[in-house]
């Protein structure tokens, strides 16, 4: 059983040296920027800012074993249910879970666009997963779900997220387990009291094998968050809860690195990785503050992007249908 | 005169808990001692998690045990377990069914706590939840048994438990989707659960000096419910029947009754007896019951309007009123 173990880790390390971080980031943009010029629209702006953080999490930081479902992901199969034995998550997106290996929860589960290209980009799922996007009957939903590819649990309604991640993290150290469990946040869930109870119970109880990294781009459904409901100093918040907080660029890899060595002997350690929601396309400036979810406001705007954020990314245009 | 039991859950939890010490947890949300496992907490600190009051982390939190592969234990009021968080217990544990075993404290008016305290519509709630199973004690023997009887359950369980002093009626230990048969009556049928199962059971031997048979039901499974069962006692008894609940009438197991019939298309009459569409207040459990009719004598009441007849049964004809001692140690506090 060592030896298996040993032989998948050695093959991850492979997977994970095969293209740099950087490039699985452009490659994560390049995938949705196609998806929702594809499609007139989706969550665009959550691979600008979010990018770096999920290539750097699943490329280098994350201890994950192979893959253990198929690449082309199997249709939607009931919802947990007694009698429904052939249920499972999209857990195996990430490995089997094992003592020693990482795990990772997407909690804002609106990311998951920008997740499932994480998982094709790093050899986890095929290509054709993205073409079951928001498809009706297809687990590869908008809105991830815990059948979806690469979740685990359920996080659409934020907030939820690190506190099942903190149970997870504690009920694995209780039995000595040396994996990691992960949660990729997002700052607009720091409105949430739950946010705030998970920070506390993990410092009381010393979870300290809980990591976080929130991509703080500032922004919310309705807007901007500074005019939404503004949060303040969110690193001093962690800290007065009990947590360790260490604010990073999320665009510069380097920081990234840096930051996770950060000791965190008995509390939580959360990156807040500060990032720019137009990163790598800057023509997304023009929707501000509309960025949650783009869609495009006409053919001319469709096209305009299409050919402005292609020239960005170093691609050729999306050829859809009825582009001119 | 029945017997009383002192604080049955604190001992049978232990009892229960510690045969099991990789794989239940104990988790409290600042009530400890009013949910009887702080002699659990001092002699088991470490399946003891204490995670103040935070419900909604809590609740998540013992979603993600359950991922790890634990079975928690939640313990706090019944109240709040659900309406604050009520999106953590859906998303986090039922939804995956996780085998978190809810233990509900202070079920309907068992609390002088008023509104806030009084877990009204739980099961109602629950009811609608898919993959929830529901449990409620009446006596002190239900109380004994239901950690082990939850723990069967592969999934989320929701349960009524009683605290303090519990009379013991019952001698065997809760079956999981059995009814209770405890008269066999053919005239009336009566279907009670939790508190309401010894009022009913006080208005009984009334009935039977009137002359009325009746047969006589308790629940302690309300989900899973075996509706065939119940439908052969409807079919039993020459009149209809009546429910009795410690929870507004609305979703809980008068309502049940009244789906089971309606689905099997029986004609007979129902009367559903419970809180009316109302929240109660503050005050004790005798006065609660009688204000808002959980008690026999509400019983009685429904018995004679279902019959459209009058059987001149006064409260000296029942049974005595159980009468707790309120200056007693086996209070846990006041609320």
């Amino acid at each position: 059983m060592t030896d298996i173990v040993t032989f998948v880790n050695y093959l991850g390390c492979i997977m994970r040296n095969e293209r740099s971080t950087e490039e699985i980031a452009l490659g994560i943009r390049r995938r949705v920027f196609e998806h929702a010029i594809r499609n007139n629209g989706g969550y665009l702006s959550q691979a600008c800012s979010a990018a770096e953080q999920l290539a750097w999490l699943y490329n280098e930081e994350l201890d994950l074993g192979a893959a253990t479902l198929p690449m082309v992901p199997r249709p939607f199969a009931g919802v947990p249910a007694l009698g429904n034995d052939a249920y499972h998550t999209g857990a195996g997106y990430n490995g089997p879970a094992e003592p020693e290996f990482d795990r990772l929860f997407i909690a804002p589960a609106h990311y998951a666009l920008a997740a499932y290209a994480t998982l094709i980009e790093v050899g986890r799922m095929a290509p054709e997963g993205l073409e079951m996007f928001n498809k009706d009957g297809s687990s590869v939903e908008m809105i991830g779900a815990e059948h979806s590819p690469g979740m685990e649990v359920h996080n659409g309604t934020l907030g939820i997220g690190l506190s099942t991640a903190a149970g997870l993290a504690w009920g694995r150290k209780r039995r000595g387990e040396p994996g990691r469990t992960w949660v990729f946040m997002s700052d607009g869930e720091v409105q949430e009291g739950q946010t705030w109870e998970a920070i506390a119970a993990a410092a009381h109880h010393r979870i300290d094998n809980l990591y976080a990294i929130m991509d703080v781009n500032r922004q919310q459904c309705d807007g901007a968050m500074s005019s939404v409901m503004d949060v303040g100093d969110i690193k001093a918040k962690i800290e007065q809860f009990g947590g360790v907080a260490v604010r990073v660029d999320a665009h510069k890899l380097d920081r990234i690195r840096e930051a996770v060595k950060t000791p965190h002997r008995g509390k939580p350690l959360i990156i807040l990785a500060n990032s720019s929601p137009f990163r790598g396309m800057p023509s997304l400036q023009l929707r501000f503050p509309g960025l949650h979810y783009v869609r495009f406001k006409s053919e001319e705007e469709r096209s305009r992007m299409n050919k402005e954020i292609a020239r960005s990314l170093r691609v050729d245009p999306v050829a859809y249908e009825g582009a001119h | 005169m029945v017997d009383l039991v002192n604080r049955p859950y604190a001992r049978a939890f232990e009892a229960y808990a510690t045969q099991y010490p990789d794989e239940i947890l104990c988790l409290s949300a600042d009530l400890t001692s009013s949910c009887e496992i702080d002699g659990f907490r001092d002699r088991h600190p470490e399946q003891f998690l204490s995670l103040g009051m935070a419900e909604q982390n809590m609740m998540s939190f013992a979603g993600g045990l359950g991922l790890a592969g634990y079975r928690p234990f939640v313990h706090t009021f019944g109240v709040f377990m659900y309406r604050r968080p009520y999106d953590q217990l859906m998303a986090s544990i039922a939804y995956p069914r996780r085998k978190v075993r809810l233990m509900g404290f202070l079920p309907g008016v068992t609390t002088p706590g008023g509104m806030t305290h009084q877990s009204i519509e739980d099961i109602s709630v629950m009811r609608s939840i898919p993959n929830m199973t529901i449990l409620e004690c009446g006596d002190a023997t239900e109380v004994e048994s239901i950690c082990e009887a939850a723990d069967s359950i592969d999934g989320p369980v929701w349960c009524r438990v009683l605290r303090g002093s519990v009379p013991r009626l019952f001698d065997s230990p809760i079956k999981v989707g059995e009814i209770r048969v405890l008269s066999e009556g053919a005239d009336v049928l009566v279907v009670t659960s939790g508190i309401c199962t010894e009022e009913a059971m006080r208005a009984r031997a009334a009935f039977a000096k009137a002359g009325l048979s009746i047969r006589h039901l308790h629940l302690h499974t309300i989900k899973p419910f075996d509706a065939s069962a119940l439908l052969d006692h409807i079919q039993s008894v020459t009149h209809g029947v009546v429910t009795l609940e410690n929870h507004v009438t609305e979703g809980g197991i008068g309502s049940l009754a009244a789906e089971v019939m309606a689905d099997a298309g029986v004609g007979k009459r129902l009367m559903r007896l419970g809180l009316r569409d109302t929240y109660a207040h503050g005050g004790s459990r005798p006065y609660l019951m009688r204000y808002y009719g959980l008690d026999a004598l509400a019983l009685v009441q429904g018995i004679e309007r279902l019959l459209g007849e009058e059987f001149d049964i006064t409260e000296d004809d029942l049974d005595a009123v159980r009468v707790d001692d309120v200056h007693s140690l086996v209070k846990a506090e006041a609320l």
